[in-house]
């Protein structure tokens, strides 16, 4: 009974339980059981998506208030969260468990689980990160291990999950252009486990080392007692955080994990209030020429991106935003490519980019209507994005209905023909499914009857599509449902796109709209 | 291994293997040899074929109509403004639902959700219209209900805002969704339709379906009613189904022989169809038309409730002429009622 109430068993217990709470809003994060589940809440608890996006935005979004609920037990106990809390962290200790030197002899366990100089290097990123967010670009998502993880979920783990068991997690199986760069990187850091246990966590983990940093002014601490210790260094066999507490505790290291204080034989380790410092290392050790080159690095990274243009003159067709996405520039103030978007979207139609959006949006969401279109009646990625990168909007605000009828319609993008690839235009064939599956009312596209003589010389009557400009929102149905299916006849490009003023198309008013004043006016 | 490489390395090496190791290597080996061989021989495709033009087989559908009846009316339209009340007062003019359904039948009722849209918008099959005919199925004894349909947007959206998924779970219905193991060939003797990919799950236990449609303008073909409903069992690359819609939809009538369809009139789709959008675009009609002939159900309809010119309706006409049904419903046996 003793031995089951161990403060590992506990710690267990409590990773056991937050994994599986992990894992239970990843599932839930789907239109048919997301309900009112906070599916982001451990997103909103990161405390360095809160700080960073404060930085960049000068706000702190909405739910992301409640990462003060993780600085509280910080400033208490340290990084706590990494050993107990995070679900990456569990990942790693456990992999790390499963596949790391575990059946090795003390001894080899003992030299894995010294401090490294190397382990200063997530400083260094945690400080590239911060003077890239300063400069104007949020980066934190590459290595942030709440938004590596939820994306590693929605665009690896459960789409291959459902690839082996069918109809598991999507009734029609999921896509994500890029995957397998996810994929791999996952397995990465997975697998350096056997080289380093809890590499991640040890060596790249910003928010480790901003947790590690807040940690500094931590109440209760590791204290080893001289006179007690016999320098077996017993008590590294378990260490996770390689914070020699064999010798002088690297606090800012230390993941709280305990397991010092019941692998000691002499009872010379405890946790203590307010130990005296003298026997500690109580700040990250980080030599100020790597902090500033980090500082080069974080800079440089932003200035290389925005000069790239692709955020500006030179953006892509093909960044067409999620429903509710602030402006561009904005955007990458807010993303934290979590793809929590991705996970949640009903038709598979966001994707995470690859060089679409420039070296700063790197597995930012955009749509593609190859795999999927964006349904008018849903705005669930705005509901679980935890940083307002795509807004919370209603349906009334989206769609432009009820009291925002002045406002008309949130657009996306505009659809423009390829009369060459046309089955009616350039082909004698009947078709418009474009304009049947159009959902706006009055259809944005609409067809002209004509009768044509074939190349036979018989005739044919068939209907010619167009797209009213002023109507097509950019949902992307008619390019997704269009039978020429490998470069579609309509494609939805980013401009016209309502975010944005710089990329609109239309002037308000005039003779192009006059449809769209018509249909203010009936309404 | 390891006692072979003593063998190898003691100092008795140079001494000849025993027969029974030498018998056993060279068994070992013979029978790989021989498995190679023999794996090889069974999995050899001797023939080239071409890509695109296997030969194609499939499913045929089962026949669920009932034996025409000289007593009962084959078409019955019910004018009311509920829809329980209405589609009752319809299926009792008919003969009632005991005619259709008996004890232990296991009914496929395939509504229309094509769209993510909500139940005002009059672009899929009201959910008190599937609540009402559930419910008479079940009076009449039915053991399982069964409600399928593959829809353009995302199935699950598009059950889930049309109202169908709250009435499956409140009436127990067996709601199923459009999964890739769902669907089977389907081979049929169509003017186009040939070779399809059909949604089969729920027909592999069916003794009776029922079709519930809506009353909807279209903008290709003019009308989607309760013949062009079967389209949403196909799966595959059905944005051709343009290319030759009437002969398509017309073909529908061939494909699937149900047990009784019903066109739900009390809010009709009067335009931007198929998919609407705005209240304007519905007008209430309040009319249930129910019968055992699609043709004659979709003639009333289009006249009627659409209110337009049967004349260019092409795929009626074109089914009526393939003795699919009849167009001229007046010519029927049917029977008009106010609820």
């Amino acid at each position: 009974m003793k031995d089951l109430l161990k403060l590992r068993n506990v710690r267990r217990v409590a990773q056991v339980f937050f994994f599986s709470l992990f894992l239970f809003f990843v599932f839930v994060t789907d239109l048919r059981y997301l309900k009112g589940y906070p599916v982001s809440l451990f997103l909103e608890l990161d405390p360095l998506v809160a700080f960073a996006t404060a930085i960049t935005t000068h706000t702190v979004y909405m739910g992301l208030m409640w990462s003060l609920l993780l600085i509280l037990p910080t400033l208490l106990f340290g990084r706590i969260f990494c050993n107990w809390i995070c679900p990456y962290g569990i990942l790693h200790h456990f992999t790390g468990w499963l596949l790391g030197k575990r059946r090795a002899d003390e001894r080899e366990r003992i030299e894995a689980n010294r401090y490294k100089k190397l382990y200063s290097l997530k400083y260094v990123i945690l400080i590239a990160m911060i003077a890239a967010a300063i400069g104007g670009t949020l980066q934190i998502g590459w290595l942030d291990p709440i938004c590596l993880f939820h994306r590693s979920m929605s665009t690896v783990i459960l789409p291959a999950l459902n690839l082996f068991v069918p109809s598991s997690v999507y009734v029609r199986q999921y896509f994500h252009v890029g995957a397998w760069i996810i994929g791999f990187m996952l397995l990465f850091l997975v697998g350096m486990n056997v080289l380093i246990p809890r590499f991640f966590c040890r060596v790249l983990c910003p928010l480790g080392a901003f947790l590690g940093t807040l940690s500094t002014a931590a109440l209760w601490r590791i204290d080893r007692d001289p006179h007690k210790c016999v320098d077996c260094d017993l008590c590294l066999k378990s260490c996770e955080g390689a914070s020699d507490p064999h010798t002088q505790l690297r606090k800012s290291e230390c993941f709280v994990c305990f397991n010092c204080i019941e692998d000691c034989p002499e009872g010379a380790i405890s946790f203590k209030f307010l130990p005296s410092l003298k026997r500690e290392v109580s700040a990250p050790v980080v030599p100020a020429r790597r902090a500033f080159l980090g500082t080069l690095i974080g800079l440089g990274f932003f200035a290389f991106g925005r000069t790239s243009g692709a955020s500006d003159r030179n953006y892509d067709k093909k960044v067409i935003r999620p429903p509710g996405s602030v402006e561009e520039k904005d955007f990458l103030d807010r993303c934290i490519k979590c793809d929590q978007c991705i996970r949640t979207c009903p038709t598979n139609v966001l994707q995470p980019a690859l060089m679409e959006s420039g070296l700063e949006g790197v597995w930012t969401p955009i749509l593609n209507m190859k795999i999927g279109f964006c349904e008018v009646n849903c705005t669930l990625c705005g509901q679980v994005c935890p940083t307002g990168a795509i807004q919370r909007i209603t349906i009334e605000e989206k769609t432009g209905t009820g009291p925002f009828v002045d406002e008309g319609p949130v657009k996306l993008g505009t659809a423009f023909y390829d009369y060459g690839r046309c089955l009616p235009w350039a082909m004698e064939t009947p078709c418009v499914v474009c304009e049947e599956v159009c959902p706006v009312s009055p259809k944005a596209i609409y067809s002209r009857e004509v009768t044509i003589l074939k190349r036979d010389g018989n005739p044919i009557t068939l209907r010619r599509p167009y797209v009213d400009p002023a109507l097509c929102i950019g949902c992307g149905i008619c390019e997704h449902e269009c039978p020429v299916t490998d470069e579609a006849a309509i494609r939805v490009s980013a401009v016209g796109e309502t975010r944005s003023k710089d990329r609109r198309l239309l002037m308000d008013g005039g003779d192009v709209s006059s449809v769209r004043d018509l249909e203010k006016r009936q309404r | 291994m390891s006692s072979l490489n003593q063998a190898d390395l003691g100092p008795d090496s140079g001494e000849a293997v025993s027969r029974r190791e030498f018998l056993l290597r060279l068994g070992l080996t013979s029978a790989l040899i021989a498995g190679a061989g023999l794996a090889a021989r069974k999995l050899w495709q001797p023939k080239h074929f071409v890509p695109g033009f296997e030969k194609e087989t499939g499913l045929q559908l089962a026949n669920y109509a009932l034996e025409p009846s000289k007593v009962y009316p084959s078409l019955a339209i019910a004018h009311g403004t509920e829809h329980e009340k209405t589609i009752r007062a319809a299926m009792t003019a008919l003969g009632g639902m005991g005619r259709f359904i008996q004890k232990g039948d296991v009914v496929v009722i395939k509504p229309n959700v094509a769209f993510d849209r909500p139940p005002a918008l009059a672009a899929t099959t009201h959910p008190d219209a599937l609540r009402a005919v559930a419910k008479l199925v079940m009076e009449a004894g039915a053991s399982k209900i069964l409600v399928a349909d593959n829809p353009i947007n995302s199935p699950t959206g598009c059950f889930l805002k049309s109202g169908l998924t709250a009435v499956a779970s409140e009436m127990n219905l067996d709601l199923m969704y459009p999964e890739a193991s769902s669907f089977a060939p389907l081979q049929l003797q169509g003017e186009i339709l040939k070779h399809w990919t059909f949604f089969n799950a729920p027909f592999k236990k069916a003794t009776k379906v029922i079709g519930l449609a809506p009353c909807k303008d279209h903008n290709l073909c003019h009308a989607s009613m309760t013949t062009k409903n079967w389209y949403g069992l196909l799966g595959g690359r059905r944005n051709q189904f343009h290319q030759h819609i009437h002969s398509i939809v017309s073909d529908f009538a061939l494909m699937m022989k149900p047990t009784l369809v019903i066109l739900d009139g009390m809010n009709v789709l009067m335009s931007n169809g198929p998919t609407g959008g705005r209240l304007s675009d519905v007008k209430p009609m309040n009319t249930i038309v129910a019968g055992t002939d699609m043709v004659s159900v979709d003639a009333y309809g289009y006249s009627h409730l659409l209110e337009r010119d049967i004349a260019e309706l092409t795929y009626l006409h074109k089914a009526h002429d393939r003795g699919l049904g009849n167009i001229n419903w007046e010519q029927t046996l049917h029977k008009e009622v106010q609820a």
